[in-house]
């Protein structure tokens, strides 16, 4: 009992005091894209032929941040000179082409739908089903239930029944075997309901973009509300979508 | 005088130097090989020119390898030799090959085999997974079945699990998986290079490092180019923080698991921090982007190796002191010992692999044995239990977040230099083989690659070492109550996607 007590002592209070501050981030963290629009066309070649997703858009001069890996091979190559990946952790859209950027991402919370808001604003349950992916974006979903991120503390839960949440949260490029029970736990949820998509598979089918095995973009077979991107999207990333997106 | 060849960890091979023998010797061979306490590493089909052709690399004390053709049907290895089992199932969906007195030959991932050949499972893949197939019946009053996935309470991977019981005790406990199949291994091979690290890095985001090893390291071996001393030394830390965090979390959860929560949290909370300095290193929380073929992507500058040094200064007695109250809980002493118990006779006949092997009295650890990047100069331990319950897998683990703490400890003491590579594009070896092993943190990870005549990839086989323990999870939930289900499962806690590849 004694060590109990003396481990509690020693952990203390550890829960981030995000969104009231933005917690720092180590300075390698490859977050929100700024891409300059004055680099020279060859550069911007280079970079879309080593980008091994094939994100970048030469003639806009834009990353589709749903292919994107976050892998910082373009930041790499340009040194900067095209793109440089911010400490920025708060990138996920509301509509899929916000995704295609140039750096500048429209306020999250003026696209969301404001019904969504009313309705779940002070409580929200959530349905997670992971289909295909890595096992990285489920972790770092996991992680929000942990006392430094404590989700509960804003009335949003993951649980077990998709009867008893509000919306399903999708990870995971939907694999040919994982898709019918994927369609039925959208369909145990109760209407109204929302569809997040969380990391680069769920939006385009990431890394296995290509194989006849996966869906490429979630939205293809049902309705997505929310798009977070990311390989994974850092834990912040989902919760700040989660907050300015339902409160 | 056994007709396989001695190879080592990482060595290219010219493919005519793999002993191609005819299939009745081959059998004969390996069985002798696995006779004297021989493990599975890779068996596999691969297709050269219009032949078909099976390659099997075992490992005693060495690392063998040889290759015969492949017949449409042949007596099955398994029938004598346990670790072959989902070896064979998998050539039978992969290729079509009929392994003849299997015990149970059914499908392992679910799809149509690569070269539309005629179905050994009688599937049209026109139906959902499981397809043609009756899962496995217990029959008797009172006998009665749970079934429980693919998709689970919590926020985990899928898989179906069939439980057959009497009463609140499991008899049987049938694990069906594939859900997770997304086809890496084709993707692998039709992939551009630049394609391939990514590849590597998503089999399983958990073991991130663990598999871009296994790949960095067959490529490095086909091109020539190898990394620098302080690559390996990057690479080996990055391993390191894998286990830690993952080894970490396990705790955490299994003392979950036992309703013990105050482990639950801290250790749920100090998994994330190391996790974060997976990001200080490469900036991402699993490691991914950090292992190139030739070396790393980031330095360890003397900033991240300072703070690198500080924060495990301070997480070391957390741990410590979190593992303490951990194991010297009585009541978690009583919840674990002598739960979900796998013998270690059991665990040598099915050939299990890294903790969940160490906690069944089978010491073998690649980075002690084959070793790779760093290993070679550091000793690492021999480590076993013997009792193979759930304590000795909780066990296993706080001997190595112990090793793995004082391994980065002696590693950072003195400034690494390396150069870092860019991603870019390498030509392998024209008509080579090599094969690649790595302890990961959930044991054995192995890939295989061969190139054909014009350094094209021919086959990229991956194993994830869930591959080798799955129906090791099976096998201690005999007997158990169905209720230390989640306890026992934790304690292996086992790849989905790495073994659906």
């Amino acid at each position: 009992m004694f060590s109990v007590f003396k481990n509690r002592f020693e952990q203390g209070y550890r829960t981030c005091s995000y969104p009231k501050e933005k917690p720092p981030v180590f300075g390698r963290y490859r977050g929100k894209p700024e891409v300059r629009q004055d680099a020279p066309p060859e550069l911007v070649e280079r970079c879309a032929d080593a980008c091994p997703q094939d994100a970048i858009n030469v003639g806009q001069k834009k990353i589709d941040m749903g292919r994107c890996i976050f892998c910082g091979t373009c930041e790499q190559i340009s040194q900067g000179e095209f793109v440089r990946f911010t400490g920025d952790f708060e990138i996920a859209t509301a509509q899929k082409e916000h995704l295609l950027t140039a750096g500048d991402l429209p306020d999250l919370a003026q696209h969301s739908k404001q019904h969504f808001k009313r309705l779940f604003g002070r409580s929200l349950q959530l349905r997670q089903v992971s289909a295909a992916g890595c096992n990285a974006c489920e972790a770092d979903l996991n992680v929000l239930a942990t006392p430094f991120f404590d989700l509960g503390r804003f009335g949003i839960n993951f649980v077990a029944s998709p009867r008893h949440s509000d919306g399903i949260v999708v990870t995971g490029p939907v694999s040919r075997n994982m898709k019918t029970a994927l369609l039925q736990t959208y369909e145990a949820v109760p209407d109204p309901k929302v569809v997040i998509a969380v990391g680069s598979c769920t939006l385009t089918g990431g890394p296995f973009t290509g194989s006849p095995e996966i869906t490429e973009g979630l939205d293809k077979i049902l309705p997505v509300d929310l798009f977070i991107p990311g390989c994974p999207p850092h834990p912040l990333t989902n919760l700040h979508a989660l907050l300015r997106f339902f409160k | 005088m056994n007709a396989f060849l001695n190879i080592s960890n990482g060595e290219k091979l010219d493919r005519r130097k793999i002993p191609h023998l005819a299939f009745a010797d081959f059998r004969e061979n390996a069985l002798e090989i696995m006779g004297k306490g021989g493990k599975v590493v890779q068996f596999f089909a691969y297709p050269d020119g219009p032949a078909l052709k099976l390659l099997a690399v075992l490992r005693t004390d060495r690392l063998m390898v040889a290759g015969c053709d492949a017949p449409e049907s042949y007596p099955s290895l398994t029938q004598t030799c346990e670790p072959f089992h989902l070896f064979e199932r998998e050539t039978a969906e992969q290729f079509g090959l009929r392994p003849e007195g299997h015990p149970w030959l059914k499908m392992v991932r679910y799809h149509a085999n690569y070269r539309k050949a005629k179905d050994v499972f009688g599937n049209q893949y026109k139906e959902d997974i499981p397809g043609n197939y009756p899962y496995y019946q217990v029959e008797g009053n009172e006998i009665h079945e749970v079934a429980v996935g693919p998709v689970h309470a919590g926020v985990i991977e899928p898989g179906h699990f069939r439980f057959n019981c009497i009463g609140e005790k499991v008899l049987h406990l049938e694990i069906q998986l594939g859900y997770q199949h997304r086809g890496v291994e084709q993707l692998f091979q039709g992939g551009q290079a630049k394609r391939l690290p990514i590849l590597a890095e998503n089999i399983a985001g958990d073991t991130t490092i663990g598999h871009s090893l296994c790949m960095a390291q067959a490529v490095e071996a086909l091109t020539g180019v190898q990394p620098d001393k302080g690559a390996r030394i990057i690479r080996t830390i990055a391993l390191e923080l894998e286990r830690l965090a993952n080894h970490i979390g396990d705790l955490g959860a299994l003392s979950g698991d036992v309703a013990f929560l105050p482990p639950a949290s801290y250790f749920g909370r100090i998994r994330g921090d190391f996790l974060n300095l997976s990001l200080l290193i490469c900036g991402n929380r699993f490691g991914k982007g950090l292992v190139r073929p030739g070396g790393v992507r980031f330095t360890l500058s003397d900033e991240v190796r300072s703070t690198l040094d500080q924060r495990l200064k301070e997480l070391k007695p957390q741990v410590e002191h979190v593992l303490e109250l951990l194991f010297l809980a009585s009541t978690v002493r009583a919840r674990f010992e002598d739960c979900g118990r796998v013998s270690p006779a059991d665990a040598d006949h099915l050939g299990l692999v890294g903790p969940a092997g160490r906690a069944s009295g089978l010491a073998y650890d690649v980075r002690r044995c084959f070793p790779t990047e760093h290993y070679g100069e550091l000793g690492i331990p021999e480590n076993k239990k013997t009792t193979g319950d759930v304590y000795a897998r909780a066990r296993v683990r706080y001997d190595e977040i112990h090793q793995s703490i004082s391994i980065i400890q002696s590693l950072i003491g003195s400034p690494v230099e390396t150069k870092t590579v860019t991603a870019s594009d390498f030509n392998l070896a024209p008509s080579s083989f090599v094969v690649t092993l790595n302890e990961a943190w959930r044991g054995e990870v192995s890939h295989a690659l061969l190139t054909d005549q014009d350094g094209k990839i021919l086959r990229y086989k991956v194993k994830d070492p869930s591959f080798h323990n799955w129906n090791g999870l099976a096998m201690a939930l005999r007997n158990t109550g169905i209720s230390d289900f989640p306890l026992n499962n934790k304690s292996f806690n086992l790849s989905y996607c790495g073994f659906d590849l």
